[in-house]
């Protein structure tokens, strides 16, 4: 199985149109941007994925070792873009996978050439002066509903086998939009909002487009200030709606925003 | 057959269950009874000032934010999920929930039912704990039992001059049991040394304190007593003084260099021969049979005297030969000629047979196993 069948990699908009990654955050699927997708793939080539361990991915992908960092995740993205023989991509990551973009263009700028970070967090957990919005026990608390919570993870496999594809397919798209497997979910959470990538930051060296949510609990404006800040080529947007994901609440101006971004850094195609 | 009648709106206001609905801004447009029973606030509190959200902890929010609210823009009803509900004074009140959306995609119209789920919460806490408890238990003995066997099972044979010698163990099922087989190889004297392998009966913790035991007796034996035959008689005595139910089989080799090769002295306790192959691949079977030690009343044990040529030598437990698979009992037949085969050489002798004992079980050796072989050179 190629890296590229483990993580249901899915592909739109002309062949020859410049790339665009999406690669979704903590919770559901790629699914996440299928309102994003399709207007950023008339001018481009837009490209998405499941995470290891999240949607769609073939379970072996995930590795409890390899996934207890954020670097194990930024090496899968690497190695998929080798893969697909890509370079000079627009990475766009949203929450955790900002940093995973972050991480990944650090490592191969040439390769991750642009980055659009939606609703990103550099740390989560408040430090000092630092308001990342969060207190080290939510996290515990976080992971903790995590191991309670499945999402359909143990739908009987025999439901999605039988039947002839009315009810049956409607069981399996519930099933790989936003199914979760409790300790993969829980470690998910432990990584991503355990993280601390505020160091990291300064050392991103392509043009960068912080796009933020102006109502969003998990990643509140000051940790999306932040983020612009500390990365020197970037540029702050902010989208006016609530919560944590502007891609599904307001799909219009994110994508809007991105298009713009895009034509304003120079691109290959 | 009655006329069916639409649920009756009162009903539903003093339902045994909360139930709660949120306009397109996800405010609180209607809350029941049960509803402000469970989050510990009054209407006014809460319908047309709060959103879900802010009745929930920070977890629950998070989770409503990454997973529920993508679902439910997209599905129309999500089922059976754990949160706390927020309490004014911090209290948490954990209800399972489910949710329909009542405009069209994306909407952020909702109906809501909770059933409150403390006692049930506890419950399933209190067997998540026991769980965690029990496979940390579990884990605890893994690592006993390995630690276990790498003091009865040397890693490698020591190197001993003008001897070329090859050893393999692999337990029996996952390997997380200690099994009761064992080997040792040690010096007695400047040109002799000793090869011991065992199978002590039974599994588990307190066989392995045997095995130690017999271990440790044949190592303490071994140093006035150069004939293996009153070794076995002193580790029979060890074992019935004991009072233990184990017994063991063993085969004892005493090895002496003199004159440029190795004399051997081999002696059986209720175990299988040793197999001497010749460079031309007969195999033939070397020893006396002799009583188990630590079972008969009246042991006995008889020595073979054997000047080693240009043989191997090999010597096994019972997990090769009565290991079970399609075709029945692997047994010495298939042994013999397997060794006939395979080249004349003790750690391929080894390897060999190592391997085809565990693919004739696939992979899952019913019983532990343990070869040595050994060869003179030099």
């Amino acid at each position: 199985m190629t890296l590229a069948e483990a993580l249901d990699v899915r592909t739109t908009g002309p062949v020859d149109g410049s790339v665009v990654v999406l690669v979704h955050g903590f919770g559901c699927g790629q699914s996440m941007w299928r309102q994003v997708a399709p207007v950023l793939g008339a001018t481009h080539r837009v490209i998405s994925f499941d995470l290891p361990g999240s949607g769609g991915a073939d379970d072996a992908s995930y590795d409890p070792t390899r996934h207890a960092r954020l670097e194990g995740y930024r090496d899968d993205v690497l190695a998929l873009l080798d893969e697909l023989d890509l370079s000079d991509v627009t990475l766009v990551g949203h929450s955790v996978a900002a940093m995973i973009g972050v991480l990944a263009s650090i490592e191969a700028p040439q390769t991750v050439a642009r980055l659009v970070l939606v609703a990103p967090s550099a740390r989560y957990v408040d430090d000092g002066d630092y308001v990342g919005g969060f207190a080290a026990a939510d996290i515990d608390e976080l992971v903790e509903l995590m191991q309670r919570n499945h999402l359909g993870w143990q739908e009987p496999l025999a439901e999605l086998v039988s039947g002839d594809g009315g009810p049956a397919a409607r069981e399996e798209l519930y099933e790989s939009f936003c199914r979760t497997r409790p300790e993969v979910a829980a470690q998910f959470a432990d990584v991503t909002f355990r993280g601390d990538n505020r160091a990291d930051l300064p050392r991103v060296t392509v043009p960068t487009l912080v796009l933020q949510s102006a109502h969003d609990l998990v990643a509140p404006l000051t940790a999306g200030r932040f983020v612009h800040e500390q990365i020197p080529d970037s540029r702050f947007a902010v989208i006016d709606t609530a919560g944590h994901c502007p891609h599904l609440t307001a799909p219009g101006e994110t994508s809007a925003a991105i298009l713009d971004f895009l034509g304003r850094v120079p691109t290959a195609a | 057959m009655r006329a069916r009648t639409r649920l009756d709106p009162d009903l539903l206001q003093d339902a045994p269950a909360g139930h709660v609905t949120t306009d397109e801004t996800g405010l609180v447009a209607s809350a029941n009874t049960e509803f402000l029973r469970l989050v510990g606030r009054t209407e006014d509190d809460v319908v047309g000032r709060l959103e879900l959200a802010d009745l929930l902890t920070v977890a629950g929010r998070v989770y409503l934010e990454t997973h529920l609210a993508p679902l439910l823009q997209r599905e129309e009803v999500v089922r059976e999920i754990e949160l706390d509900l927020l309490r004014p004074d911090g209290a948490r009140a954990p209800v399972l929930l489910n949710a329909r959306r009542l405009g069209d995609e994306g909407s952020r119209s909702l109906q809501i039912v909770l059933l409150g789920a403390g006692d049930r919460h506890r419950y399933e806490e209190d067997l998540r704990q026991a769980g965690r408890l029990a496979e940390a238990a579990r884990a605890e003995s893994a690592a006993l039992a390995e630690t276990l066997s790498r003091t009865l099972i040397p890693p490698a044979p020591p190197s001993v001059p003008h001897l070329e010698i090859a050893a393999a163990y692999r337990p029996a099922g996952d390997g997380r049991e200690v099994g009761g087989d064992f080997y040792d190889v040690f010096q007695v004297s400047e040109t002799g040394w000793v090869v011991v392998l065992g199978d002590v009966s039974g599994k588990g913790v307190h066989a392995a304190t045997v095995t130690s035991l017999v271990r440790h007796s044949v190592r303490t034996l071994a140093i006035d007593h150069p004939d293996p035959a009153d070794l076995l008689y002193g580790v029979d005595r060890v074992l019935t003084r004991e009072q233990t139910d184990h017994y063991c089989t063993l085969i004892v080799v005493r090895m002496d260099y003199r004159e440029r090769g190795w004399d051997l002295r081999i002696c059986l306790a209720g175990h299988p021969p040793a197999l001497l192959r010749a460079a031309d691949g007969t195999v033939t079977e070397v020893g006396t049979p002799g009583s188990p030690a630590g079972l008969m009343p009246e042991p006995s044990f008889t020595c073979v005297r054997h000047r080693l040529g240009d043989e191997l030598l090999t010597v096994y437990t019972d997990g090769v030969t009565e290991a079970r698979g399609v075709a029945g009992m692997y047994g010495e037949e298939r042994l013999y000629a397997l060794m006939g085969e395979l080249s004349h050489d003790p750690h391929a002798q080894v390897d060999g047979i190592v391997t085809s004992a565990l693919d004739y079980q696939d992979g899952n050796p019913a019983d532990d196993i343990a070869i040595i072989a050994f060869a003179a050179v030099g």
